[in-house]
């Protein structure tokens, strides 16, 4: 059965294209790994930035210039000045949806300083601000009628060719989870809203375990460009053994970062990078690190920081009323994604793409919190509108049987690789390589070297595959394609990170501590062409 | 430490059983001994898993006959973990929640509003605080006697949905909400408190409930289950008319 459009994933950006496709006069279906309101997106906490000005000064150019700065050159100046003009409107409109933002004595929504921004632009509902947004949307996709289907996996997105050999996007194949077949949607045009790839990192990010960057790794195969894989931003404050994030409000409410010898020894609102640089530097010289926001007291702590109180409890065993919270930097959002044009759409005709999957060069080489929240709802809007339209005007046929059928020997394939390596074990190594060697601090060495690891891996992996051979919810099957995924997107990162011979944001050379605008002010696009890897610095 | 899982599988044949796994971690969360399990001894156990801090709703299960989220839970020597109740098991601790998801929408869980803004107070804001805390883990779902009985009550998490919305300042479609949720709502729930005991994020769905049965008594309802049978017995057996 046949959609104008059909979007991947049911997170914040993938919900926010449904509504507005929807509102196009789409035929929209949405398909998800998970169900809608499971996805990474309740995990954000600290806010949706917008220059409303309610608890302070604050303006959009300030916004605006807050975001460039933090890009470090990297972001385009015409995505970020849409992004925040359009910010007062989108939380104008999440208000007006039904989203419980908390509020001031005064009956304005409230709003919070997070690092890099210079007035109080954060606007929050508790610590649940992504939960609380994702909900809504949800809420009002059950309004609309939308169609979700959940336990869906991508596989790969449906290409044919035009009467001039042009390749277009015009569906996908997907693993139905529950059943262990594969499934193919046909539809005019598709959104890719399936989130970024932070778990290459496996235990040192704060991600979701979903977020294996499926969407990414199947638009390159598909014809799509990346851009800008190399910027991998670090939150700060991770709960030291389980990675569990603390939210960065906690230190825009006055919280410290204090060494053993319970000394401060950074400002705690810089940019993410260099808080979490100037962790890594204490830790290197044998120091334990952590947050202290014992000063904020009980009240404020349980009305603004609840989360986080009972998430140090459960995996710290410390109460941040009374004690210090033992943290370390981990691997928090990937800046890269599908390089997408004004319009959301991907060098692949048909192909749309949003959210952390998507690269609209509003972050650069270094996001800003509370800008990605704020990123899924404009370019959300924005992408589901252009899929809708692209998909009316949409006269060529679609041919899907090549697809299915290549999915379909895919999936029976898979399970018939010989086992004779471990590829949890696997996972875990990578995870742990990348972290130390590709992770805030890197040199070209240790990038060299795990680039060698990464290659030897992809050439194991026909060697390892799933133990588990049922068909009937195999997450067995479904974690090793995922692994897949994060092979190839690894292979990536460290041929962008070894090309680009400078520092720039959250892409930190130790060996190169400098910016060199001259050679590299520039994004490191890359492709593949007859599945070669392709890479080179555009503007 | 040792700890015991029902695994269940409907391939090649229907095949249910309590196997049990021994684990060396220490102090850990049931999603970390699950996973522990699955990396390292059985890649075939089965379960759903996300955020791992308890936001997404997914590993939600039963540990023990009660409802728990494995992120949350810190486990136990002998523990017995299970799946939830009151939905199709599709493989080991793994439900199917798309129909308890349905009642949402059918429940009409979500704001209707006009364009006219009207600015929340704090107060507002605080009316419903803990009712847009829920996660829709299924937790409520499965400790729920009455839905176990009766599979279109709208049951707990989309009941709790409908106050939240009928409890917003700006909702204008209470009547109408309220309407809704006569049959197999909020008149069929035995307050028995169930849900309340068993959600993660201290919402009470049963009292959300009462405050909707108040709602539907000012809307001009009342209870089916009393009155207006022309005829019946009282508590004490006697006829009453």
């Amino acid at each position: 059965m046949r959609s104008d459009v059909l979007i991947i994933g049911a997170g914040g950006a993938g919900l926010v294209a449904a509504l507005n496709a929807h509102k196009s006069g789409a035929k929209v279906r949405v398909l998800t790994k998970e169900y809608p309101t499971r996805s990474q997106t309740s995990m954000a906490q600290g806010g949706i930035n917008a220059a409303l000005g309610n608890v302070a000064d604050d303006s959009v150019e300030a916004h605006i210039q807050n975001t460039l700065k933090s890009a470090h050159g990297l972001a385009n100046e015409e995505a970020v000045k849409l992004l925040c003009e359009e910010a007062p409107k989108a939380v104008e409109w999440l208000d007006s949806i039904g989203v419980p933002f908390s509020r001031t004595k005064d009956a304005k929504i409230a709003q919070r300083t997070l690092g890099g921004a210079s007035a109080p632009r954060a606007c929050y509902a508790q610590d649940y601000t992504g939960l609380k947004i994702l909900h809504t949307l949800y809420d009002r996709c059950n309004e609309a009628g939308i169609e979700i289907l959940n336990e869906r996996y991508l596989l790969n997105f449906v290409v044919n060719k035009d009467t001039y050999d042009k390749p277009y996007a015009c569906g996908a194949t997907v693993l139905n989870i529950r059943t262990g077949e594969v499934e193919t949607y046909e539809s005019a045009s598709v959104i890719v809203a399936t989130g970024g790839y932070s778990r290459i990192y496996d235990r040192y990010s704060t991600n979701s375990v979903g977020s294996t960057g499926d969407g990414i790794a199947a638009a390159l195969r598909a014809g799509a460009r990346l851009s800008d894989m190399e910027f991998i931003q670090f939150h700060p404050t991770a709960l030291k053994n389980s990675a569990i994030l603390i939210s960065e409000s906690a230190r825009g409410a006055g919280g410290y970062l204090v060494n053993s010898q319970g000394e401060r020894f950074t400002n705690e609102l810089a940019p993410r990078d260099e808080v979490a640089r100037a962790i890594v530097n204490e830790i290197e010289k044998g120091e334990d690190v952590f947050l202290d926001i014992r000063h904020l007291g009980e009240a404020f702590i349980d009305a603004e920081l609840p989360q986080e109180r009972k998430l140090a409890r459960l995996y710290e065993n410390v109460d941040p009323v009374y004690d210090l919270i033992p943290i370390k930097p981990v691997a928090h959002y990937t800046m890269g994604g599908i390089e997408v044009d004004a319009k959301s759409q991907s060098k692949l005709k048909g192909l749309f793409a949003v959210g952390e999957c998507a690269n609209h060069r509003v972050h650069g080489a270094n996001r800003l919190g509370g800008n990605s929240l704020l990123e899924l709802i404009v370019f959300g809007i924005q992408s589901g509108e252009n899929a809708a339209k692209y998909a009316r005007e949409f006269d060529k046929s679609i041919e899907t049987s090549a697809a299915s059928q290549s999915a379909n020997n895919f999936v029976k394939g898979v399970k018939y690789f010989s086992n004779q390596i471990d590829f949890y074990e696997k996972k875990a190594f990578l995870g742990k390589i990348f972290y130390n060697n590709a992770g805030i601090q890197r040199d070209e060495m240790g990038l060299k070297a795990v680039l060698g690891a990464v290659r030897q891996i992809q050439k194991e992996i026909p060697f390892m595959g799933p133990r588990d051979k049922s068909k009937l919810y195999n997450t067995n099957l479904v974690e090793f394609i995922e692994f897949g995924n994060m092979v190839e997107l690894s292979e990536i990162i460290l041929v962008c990170a070894i090309s680009r011979n400078e520092s720039r944001g959250a892409h930190f050379r130790s060996d190169i501590p400098q910016a060199n605008d001259m050679a590299y002010k520039a994004h490191t696009i890359t492709w593949k062409e007859d599945s070669v890897l392709c890479a080179d610095f555009m503007e | 430490m040792k700890i015991q899982i029902k695994r269940y599988t409907t391939e090649p044949k229907l095949h249910e059983a309590v196997l049990e796994y021994e684990v060396a971690l220490e102090d850990a969360t049931l999603l970390e001994v699950l996973h522990e399990i699955k990396t390292k001894q059985d890649p075939s156990l089965s379960y759903a898993s996300g955020c791992r801090s308890s936001v997404c709703g997914s590993c939600s299960m039963r540990v023990n006959e009660k409802e728990v989220l494995a992120c949350a839970y810190k486990v136990q020597e002998g523990d017995l973990v299970e799946p939830l109740r009151n939905a199709p098991v599709i493989r080991d601790l793994v439900v199917d929640m798309d129909k308890a998801y349905a009642f949402n929408a059918k429940a009409k869980g979500w704001l209707q509003s006009s364009s006219a803004k009207k600015a929340l107070t704090l107060e507002d804001e605080k009316r419903n605080e803990l009712q847009s805390d829920c996660i829709l883990c299924g937790s409520c779902y499965s400790a729920c006697p009455v839905y176990s009985v009766n599979e279109e009550f709208l049951g707990p998490f989309a009941l709790t949905r409908v106050w939240k919305y009928v409890s917003d300042a700006r909702e204008e479609g209470i009547s109408e909400k309220i309407a809704n949720i006569q049959t197999n709502g909020v008149w069929d729930c035995t307050l028995c408190n169930e849900c309340t005991l068993v959600c993660p994020q201290g919402i009470s769905s049963k009292s959300d409930i009462e405050k909707l049965r108040s709602k539907s008594a000012m809307e001009g309802f009342s209870d089916p289950n009393f009155g207006n049978f022309g005829g019946g017995f009282g508590f004490d057996g006697s006829p009453s008319f």
